[in-house]
């Protein structure tokens, strides 16, 4: 019976070793592709970033503030519906969880599936809006200026607002990061607002309208880079992974095979030794 | 002006002390300004100092000159002209955006569209309005008739921009 198990044991083994051997070529295509993606997306990010650089400046010149008012927390939450990509939606997922904690009067607008389901257990009656099909093409200005006319649409009034991103750093590491959203009482209340001439309510709106579709376009690229360039290390990792795997699981399958061999050998040879002693 | 021009270049002779005392501020030594025109998939003009840029808005056309009043304005589709400090204009047909008049003269325009205008094909323009008039004929709910002139407004820019 112990002839059988090492039978046995040597086809689990090799079962096991097949797969692994077929998640690593998995793995690894999973890499090459996520390189390809990352080496467009970083070239459009670098063509984004001026825009979205200077699409913040009149907030920070102007010196806008958050509204005192109590309408409440607005975040937009940007991340995709894909995972296998290492801390990208879990690091979003985790700061809003502290926020609505520290402020429970704060309403969710989530880019992607992947972070909704993060917070759909215990967060459900904060999630305002989510935006699905994300992530399978790179974005482009109308994609977000979709989201950003749903969002203007459906009246969702604030006090304060931020937009919740991963800030591409380089291709092994990235920063969660917040762009501060304005309202536009908060806008028109800005400390040096009247510096700025001629201004009446209709071009506050547009202006401030425009500049959340730019702004959302900015983050949804930086977090586009910050995504592929995370998913490319997991799968590398994953890959030397199932390698380490597949170089011990192939030791453990030959010395398997050569126990069974042993053991028949001394099987055949004990019994050929009891016959010639009985002779 | 002239006057100032002369005086200025005649100090310029002198030690660098008494031209400091002495130097008169015309409108033309006024610190540059800084312009960033970007649109969300290129980059023109990445905080480069430029003489003058002339803009086509929905509060009207205006120039804007270093020290500026700062203010915001809703761009309307036409054609952005920048003056670079070495004298030589570029033209670029701009769809929609909006510009930043900063305190400290800083300019960001953001365009949403933003093409060099003799990349532009005059009878692509025309065509497209056309189409576009044909589809305000047919527009039936307020949205449609309202990106139809959206659409229209585009067009006539353009065929503008490229006479």
């Amino acid at each position: 019976s112990q002839q059988v198990r090492g039978m046995a044991t040597l086809k689990m083994i090799s079962i096991r070793l097949k797969s692994v051997k077929n998640i690593q070529k998995i793995t690894q295509s999973m890499k090459m592709v996520s390189a390809a993606k990352y080496t467009k997306a970083e070239r459009e990010l670098k063509l984004a970033r001026p825009y979205g650089i200077g699409a913040q400046e009149f907030y920070k010149k102007a010196e806008v503030k958050d509204e005192e008012g109590e309408k409440g927390q607005l975040i937009i939450a940007v991340s995709s519906d894909r995972g296998l990509c290492g801390a990208v939606h879990s690091s979003i997922g985790r700061i809003v969880k502290t926020d609505i904690a520290a402020n429970p009067n704060t309403k969710v607008v989530i880019v992607g599936d992947k972070v909704r389901n993060i917070l759909q257990r215990l967060y459900a009656k904060n999630i305002a809006m989510v935006v699905t099909e994300v992530g399978r093409k790179p974005a482009v200005f109308g994609d977000a200026a979709l989201v950003a006319q749903s969002i203007i649409s459906s009246g969702i009034e604030f006090s304060k607002g931020k937009i919740l991103f991963n800030a591409f750093r380089t291709v092994v590491s990235f920063r969660t990061t917040e762009m501060p959203l304005y309202s536009q009482d908060a806008v028109a209340n800005a400390s040096k607002l009247p510096v700025y001439d001629s201004l009446d309510s209709d071009v506050i709106q547009s202006y401030t309208e425009f500049s959340l579709a730019s702004l959302l376009f900015y983050s949804m690229k930086e977090n586009a880079t910050s995504e592929q360039s995370s998913r490319m290390t997991a799968m590398d990792n994953a890959s030397k992974n199932a390698g380490e795997m597949i170089d011990k699981l192939t030791m453990t399958f030959n010395r398997t095979r050569q126990a069974v061999i042993t053991r028949e050998l001394i099987e055949i040879i004990s019994g050929a030794a009891a016959l010639e002693t009985k002779n | 002006m002239e006057r100032m021009a002369l005086t200025r270049s005649a100090l310029r002779l002198f030690s660098g002390r008494f031209t400091q005392a002495c130097q008169v501020r015309g409108y033309a030594d006024a610190p540059s300004m800084s312009l960033t025109f970007a649109a969300p998939s290129q980059v023109l003009y990445n905080n480069i100092s430029v003489k003058q840029i002339d803009v086509p808005s929905f509060s009207g056309s205006f120039g804007i000159l270093p020290a500026h009043v700062p203010t915001l304005a809703v761009l309307k589709p036409g054609v952005v002209t920048v003056f670079e400090n070495d004298g030589s204009t570029k033209k670029f047909f701009v769809s929609s955006g909006t510009v930043t008049i900063n305190e400290d003269s800083t300019v960001q325009l953001l365009a949403e569209e933003a093409v060099p205008v003799d990349t532009l094909d005059i009878s692509a323009a025309k065509e497209l309005l056309a189409q576009s008039q044909s589809q305000l004929a047919s527009a039936s709910s307020e949205v449609a008739k309202a990106e139809a002139e959206i659409s229209i407004e585009v067009s006539e820019a353009l065929v503008k921009a490229c006479e």
